[in-house]
């Protein structure tokens, strides 16, 4: 957190949790909305967090998504302690997915999260360790220019 | 042309969203697969599926999406239904099969994109 934080909230996510599935999403739109953001970084940073914390609860033992506002940018790092990707490169390319049959059969498992996170965001970084977990860091410019 | 346009034309069921009926639609997009609307989708589009469980209403809402058709005759779900009356979302319904839904509305000269 640096100085001119004006904003910073925790969201802890549960695996295996879909009752409350895309909870936290609708808190952080709500939340950026309220803090008079324009409507396309709003629904980015939403939709982005959205595929995050789904794939806490799809693949993760337990996680959170950290919520930060600074002049000029949203800062979102998605944290979990879960058993990691072991070929990022594979988990990042459209169409692959661990999903199981159950969780196909309500529309999740496009393998297309990675992907779309990597869509919405201005800057994307994911980092993993097999058998400890999984972090992203996605950052939204607010100024309307995207790189 | 308008939601209620559509709904007279095609005798569509609206199970939420009575307020929302004069928004326009602009294309539609059909797909079961959550992520694959919130890649493709786009605003103002109908989005027919038939996913019933609330978070639907998420993906309808984040791609600010026309409305939700749910194909074959699905319901709702409870929650879906509670869900999408706070964030006013609309969803409608019809007995048709996606395909046969789909193709009267390209008749109505809805077109995809
Ligand atoms: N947080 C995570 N922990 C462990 N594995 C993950 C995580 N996120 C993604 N993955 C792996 O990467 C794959 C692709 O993820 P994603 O692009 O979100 O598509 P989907 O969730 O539809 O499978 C997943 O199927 C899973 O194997
Ligand atoms: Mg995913």
């Amino acid at each position: 957190m640096t100085k001119d934080t004006v904003f910073r909230q925790e969201f802890p996510v549960k695996g295996g949790d879909f009752s409350r599935a895309g909870e936290v999403s609708w808190e952080i739109k709500n939340l950026l909305k309220e803090l008079g953001l324009s409507t396309p970084v709003v629904l980015r940073a939403a939709i982005a967090s959205y595929e995050a914390e789904l794939n806490i609860i799809m693949y993760a033992w337990e996680g959170r998504l950290v919520l930060s506002v600074t002049p000029g940018r949203v800062h979102v790092v998605v944290e979990d302690s879960g058993p990691g990707i072991e070929d990022i490169e594979l988990a990042m390319t459209e169409g692959y997915s661990t999903a199981t049959l159950e969780m196909r059969e309500l529309g999740f498992g496009a393998g297309m999260g990675l992907a779309n996170i990597k869509k919405n965001t201005d800057a994307f970084l994911i980092t993993s360790e097999v058998g400890r977990g999984t972090r992203l860091e996605l950052t939204f410019l607010t100024n309307g220019q995207r790189p | 042309m308008t939601l209620a346009k559509l709904i007279e034309q095609l005798d569509l069921k609206v199970y939420t969203g009575r307020n929302e009926l004069t928004r326009p639609i602009s294309g539609g997009y059909a797909s079961d697969l959550l992520s694959d609307v919130l890649a493709h989708g786009q605003k103002d589009q109908l989005w027919v599926t038939l996913q019933i469980h609330p978070n639907i209403i998420a993906v309808a809402a984040f791609k600010e999406l026309a409305a939700i058709v749910l194909v074959n005759g699905r319901e709702p779900a409870a929650e879906t239904v509670e869900l999408a009356r706070k964030e006013r979302v609309s969803i409608i319904g019809t007995p048709l099969t996606a395909f046969e839904f789909v193709g009267r509305v390209y008749g109505l000269g809805i077109q995809g994109t």
